[in-house]
């Protein structure tokens, strides 16, 4: 891809836990253009967060590469520059816990500031002011603290906090998911405003397919460690491929019949995501799948390109390499 | 302090009013604060409260010796005819002191060592710190405070250094505790995004945070330490006579039980006071820094 | 109408607080009939749960306080009870489903111990050991957990969320109560867990004919699991109809703001949310409480309260725009 401002390149991220390692990231590759807005959809467990953290810098990788505007990234924030550190931020899931419950609003805002080397003290507290302004909460909010605020402007907080270093790409972990959707509406409003008038690229963690066929321009499955499936938002939705895409479709709650209409039909959903301490060998879905037949349980499949940007890692979906890879020992086969 | 750190004296006085509303909830724990207070003020002008301030020190007059609780006596004489009244507002003077210098002694550095072996949790820093800390964590404080005191000549002074010598470990603990789960909170992790030095986020972001537990086990400390001081001048390794130590009055008065008994149970209720009072604001300390959602 | 198994009217409820007094629920009302699913529908902070702790009368008191209103359970009032009577209420009259399933189940004794104790105790006749012990496989085999004697006896940690919700089911059903309150028991799950536990309770009520109050904040869910649908805001009920007509033709403000704050799997955006947060407790406002984010308010919804009034077959809405005068 050629305008792509991050990159991520078989990206692995393990831990070491006395119960065995823990595959929380295991291969993972996909590009984010300029200003556009990749959704990475997940059940809990399945890495998506873990990705986020590693491209953030609050883990280094275990193996594999991220590239920044095709600089190498791979390395834990505290060894980055500070010039990066300012292009890339995030806003975490629960604003509860993000903003320090001891420190005012002010102090939050301040900090990044600090940091980046804003100016004077006046202006610094201009610039507060200013961003707080941005997210339309009055000024006199920066002398309170946290807990005297709703979860929605909590995150509104998290989110100048953000845009404050100001920032080309931003990494929004499950940014309304602890929020209701009245105040969801309103804050992913704000994130697309921001991200037209300042030309922000945005990598959108979650597990709200719906939101995502609102908010993304593509989206990525991941299952395990693994992204499953890759389209554009409009193809993904009209034309989901992957079992898991369509299980994960057909269980989402509906308010109406068209939407209704537009799910797969019924597939009924079936077991649970497994340890990713122990990863089922061959296909990490074949225990929920229903379209499995005999060769999943021993072959991995690859990723093939099924149309434009539309990317499938499902056996059914690429015959010529399943057939080669019948025989065991080839291909990409867990042991 | 940032420019929104001064917020005028009507922020203040809100603040503090919502502050006592919180503490206050807790009748017990004013109770401990009317007691603390009280102990406070009576050792800080114990020269201008006690009737008989000279009977603090060397005093003899044997015509008043051993006086059982009367109006001019209210806690009676010993047995040099000196006022206990008077000597126990005295002996509240070295009790706070033991306290309050064992534990400006203790709580610093045990902070400290305590947020840096949480933030750095399993690297060998912490191992280091804490590893230290358990091995000081093993001696009795009471009895290396004996030892120490036997050893050297017995006084307050040394009695002081050898508690605050085994103190420190537990507050290195709780606040190790503390610090490692804070470490992986997500504010802790959006200040190191933001690239906030190391400095900024331990005393910054985790210490604030460490606060309430602090000062709820400081509270109960003090009485610990004061305890301690007064078993050590009980068996004569604290505070030598004349001293008015409350420890030693009761040491002194224990000859003369149970028939003058007013000589040893008025300074060992003194003792009980002062320890459960600081025990019983414990718990209105946690409740005052608890944070309330809206 | 078949006869109303729990009537709730005109609850309320204050809290005591620092500054003053919250004025957290203000005249609830609602009705269950025997055999109905029914949907209680509100964002965070709307008094669903509160409503909740006052029909199992768990309301911490200080600081919450019923200050009027009567709960009835078969005619009876739960607020007038006695200790006693309250007790044989929530063991074989109601059960609950929490949201948290870990926090639900104590974490150092074994499901078995668990199970097995509130078989014993919540049952009508007494029972031998034996026979609790069978009636606790039966009931996890009915919640579809696979091997019930090993689940027996392993400890909450050692199964997934979806499993140990599966056991909360269980617990919840194994006294086989008239009414079962489920507080947003799928919230914490994935939502392919999230289908196949509301699959499973579905056929387990549809199974026992048990009445069902599910309290969730997603309309989506509701419309999967309920009968009937009552809408709440800021401490009272401001819409209830049948889940198809609630769904097709809503008619409070509020309830409109909501679904179109929805996500839709057609996409076409999101639209702009309700203006505003909900209402400060300790001063509501004059009137109707969404008065200020209502888009068509008018002098008398700020100087009147309004009440839920039927507008259509079993549609009542409390708005005035829908009370011609």
């Amino acid at each position: 891809m050629t305008n792509a401002i991050l990159e991520a390149v078989e990206l692995k991220k393990y831990f070491l836990t006395s119960r065995g390692t823990v595959r929380a990231v295991d291969g993972v590759s996909f590009s984010l253009e300029e200003t556009e807005t990749l959704g990475l959809v997940g059940e809990s467990g399945s890495g998506k967060s873990t990705t986020a953290y590693t491209v953030i810098g609050i883990y280094a990788p275990t193996a594999g590469k991220i590239l920044f505007r095709g600089t190498e990234i791979s390395r834990p924030v505290a060894k980055r520059p500070r010039s990066l550190k300012r292009a890339i931020q995030i806003v975490f899931q629960d604003p509860g816990t993000s903003l320090n419950p001891r420190r005012t609003i002010g102090q939050i805002l301040e900090l990044p500031l600090k940091v980046h080397g804003v100016g004077t003290k006046r202006d610094r507290k201009e610039r507060v002011i200013e961003l707080l302004r941005l997210v339309e909460l009055p000024p006199e909010y920066a002398y309170k603290s946290p807990h005297m605020l709703g979860g929605g402007e909590r995150q509104m907080v998290a989110i100048a906090r953000a845009l404050a270093t100001e920032p080309q790409l931003v990494i929004l972990d499950e940014p309304t998911s602890a929020l209701d959707v009245s105040i969801q509406a309103k804050i992913i409003n704000m994130l697309l405003k921001f991200q037209q008038e300042m030309g922000l690229s945005y990598l959108f963690i979650t597990h709200d397919l719906s939101l995502m066929r609102n908010v993304a321009s593509r989206v990525a499955i991941m299952y395990l460690g693994k992204i499953c499936e890759l389209a554009p938002t409009a193809e993904f939705f009209q034309r989901p491929l992957h079992p898991y895409t369509k299980m994960l479709l057909s269980s989402i709650p509906v308010v109406s019949p068209e939407e209704e209409a537009l799910k797969p039909e019924k597939v009924v959903s079936q077991g649970e995501i497994p340890s990713p301490v122990n990863v089922p060998s061959g296909c990490r879905f074949h225990t929920r799948c229903l379209e499995k037949d005999e060769r999943c349980s021993r072959v991995g499949p690859e990723t093939v390109e099924v149309g434009e940007g539309h990317l499938v890692s499902c056996l059914k979906f690429a015959p010529q390499l399943a057939s080669a890879a019948a025989a065991p020992g080839s291909g990409e086969v867990e042991k | 302090m940032a420019f929104w750190r001064r917020p005028g004296f009507q922020r203040r006085w809100d603040t503090f009013k919502r502050g006592w509303y919180k503490f206050s909830k807790n009748p017990v724990s004013v109770v401990g604060l009317f007691f603390v207070v009280a102990v406070s003020f009576l050792a800080v002008f114990a020269p201008f409260v006690a009737p008989y301030p000279e009977h603090a020190g060397r005093f003899v007059n044997f015509s008043e010796a051993s006086q059982p609780p009367s109006l001019q006596h209210p806690f009676g004489t010993d047995v040099f005819g000196r006022d206990i009244l008077s000597r126990v507002f005295f002996g509240f003077r070295y009790s706070l002191m033991m306290g309050v210098v064992v534990l400006v002694l203790v709580v610093p550095p045990g902070v400290v060592l305590g947020l840096v072996a949480g933030y750095w949790r399993g690297t060998w820093i912490d191992m280091v710190i804490m590893r230290v800390t358990d091995v000081f964590l093993a001696v009795p404080p009471l009895i290396l405070a004996l030892a120490v005191c036997s050893v050297l000549t017995p006084s307050v002074f040394n009695a002081m250094m050898a508690v605050s010598l085994m103190w420190w470990p537990w507050y290195a603990r709780l606040v190790y505790g503390l610090a490692s789960s804070l470490r992986n909170e997500f504010f802790v992790q959006a200040a190191e995004v933001a690239g906030a030095s190391r400095p900024h986020i331990l005393f910054r972001e985790i210490l604030p945070n460490c606060v309430s537990s602090i000062f709820t086990k400081m509270s109960l400390d003090m009485g610990w330490v004061i305890l301690i001081g007064s078993a050590l001048s009980f068996v004569g390794l604290g505070a030598q006579p004349p001293t008015p130590d409350l420890g030693t009055m009761v040491a002194d008065g224990a000859k003369y039980l149970p028939d003058q008994w007013w000589i040893a149970i008025f300074p060992a209720l003194a003792i009980m006071i002062t320890v459960l009072g600081f025990n019983l604001i414990g718990d209105g300390f946690r409740d005052l820094f608890a944070l309330e959602e809206v | 109408m078949t006869g109303a198994l729990l009537h709730v009217q005109g609850l309320k409820v204050e809290f005591k607080v620092y500054e003053g007094v919250l004025k957290v629920l203000n005249g609830v009302q609602m009705v269950v009939h025997e055999g109905e699913r029914m949907g209680l529908v509100g964002e965070a902070g709307c008094g669903k749960t509160t409503t909740m702790k006052c029909v199992l009368r768990i309301l911490p008191s200080p600081p919450g306080k019923i200050t009027a209103g009567q709960i009835l359970f078969h005619g009876r009032d739960v607020l007038k009870m006695t200790f006693h009577q309250v007790q044989r209420v929530r063991g074989r009259g109601i059960a609950m489903i929490f949201q948290d399933p870990t926090a639900a189940l104590n974490p150092v004794f074994t499901i078995g111990d668990q199970l097995m104790s509130v078989i014993k105790y919540g049952s009508r006749d007494s029972l031998g050991a034996r026979e609790v012990r069978s009636r606790a496989v039966a009931v996890l085999h009915e919640v579809q957990l696979p091997d019930p004697e090993r689940i027996l006896t392993n400890y909450p940690i050692q199964l997934s969320g979806g499993m140990r919700q599966r056991v909360c089911i269980a617990m919840a059903l194994s006294t086989e109560p008239e009414l079962l309150i489920a507080d947003e028991p799928t919230t914490s799950l994935d939502v392919t867990i999230q289908d196949q536990i509301l699959r499973l309770l579905n056929a387990l009520v549809e199974r026992r004919s048990t009445s069902v109050i599910f309290i969730t904040h997603s309309l989506g869910v509701v419309r999967e699991m309920a009968d009937r649908v009552y809408v709440m805001y800021a401490g009272s009920i401001i819409e209830s109809a049948a889940k198809e007509e609630l769904f097709s033709n809503p008619l409070h403000p509020y309830t409109q703001g909501l679904m179109r704050a929805v996500p839709k799997l057609t996409g076409g955006g999101i639209a702009e949310g309700i203006p505003g947060r909900i209402p400060d407790y300790l001063n509501p406002p004059a009137g109707c409480r969404f008065q200020p984010r209502c888009p068509h308010a008018w002098a008398r919804c700020v100087n009147e309260v309004p009440t839920l009034h039927e507008v259509g077959q079993g549609h009542e809405v409390a708005c005035f725009r829908f009370q011609e005068q």
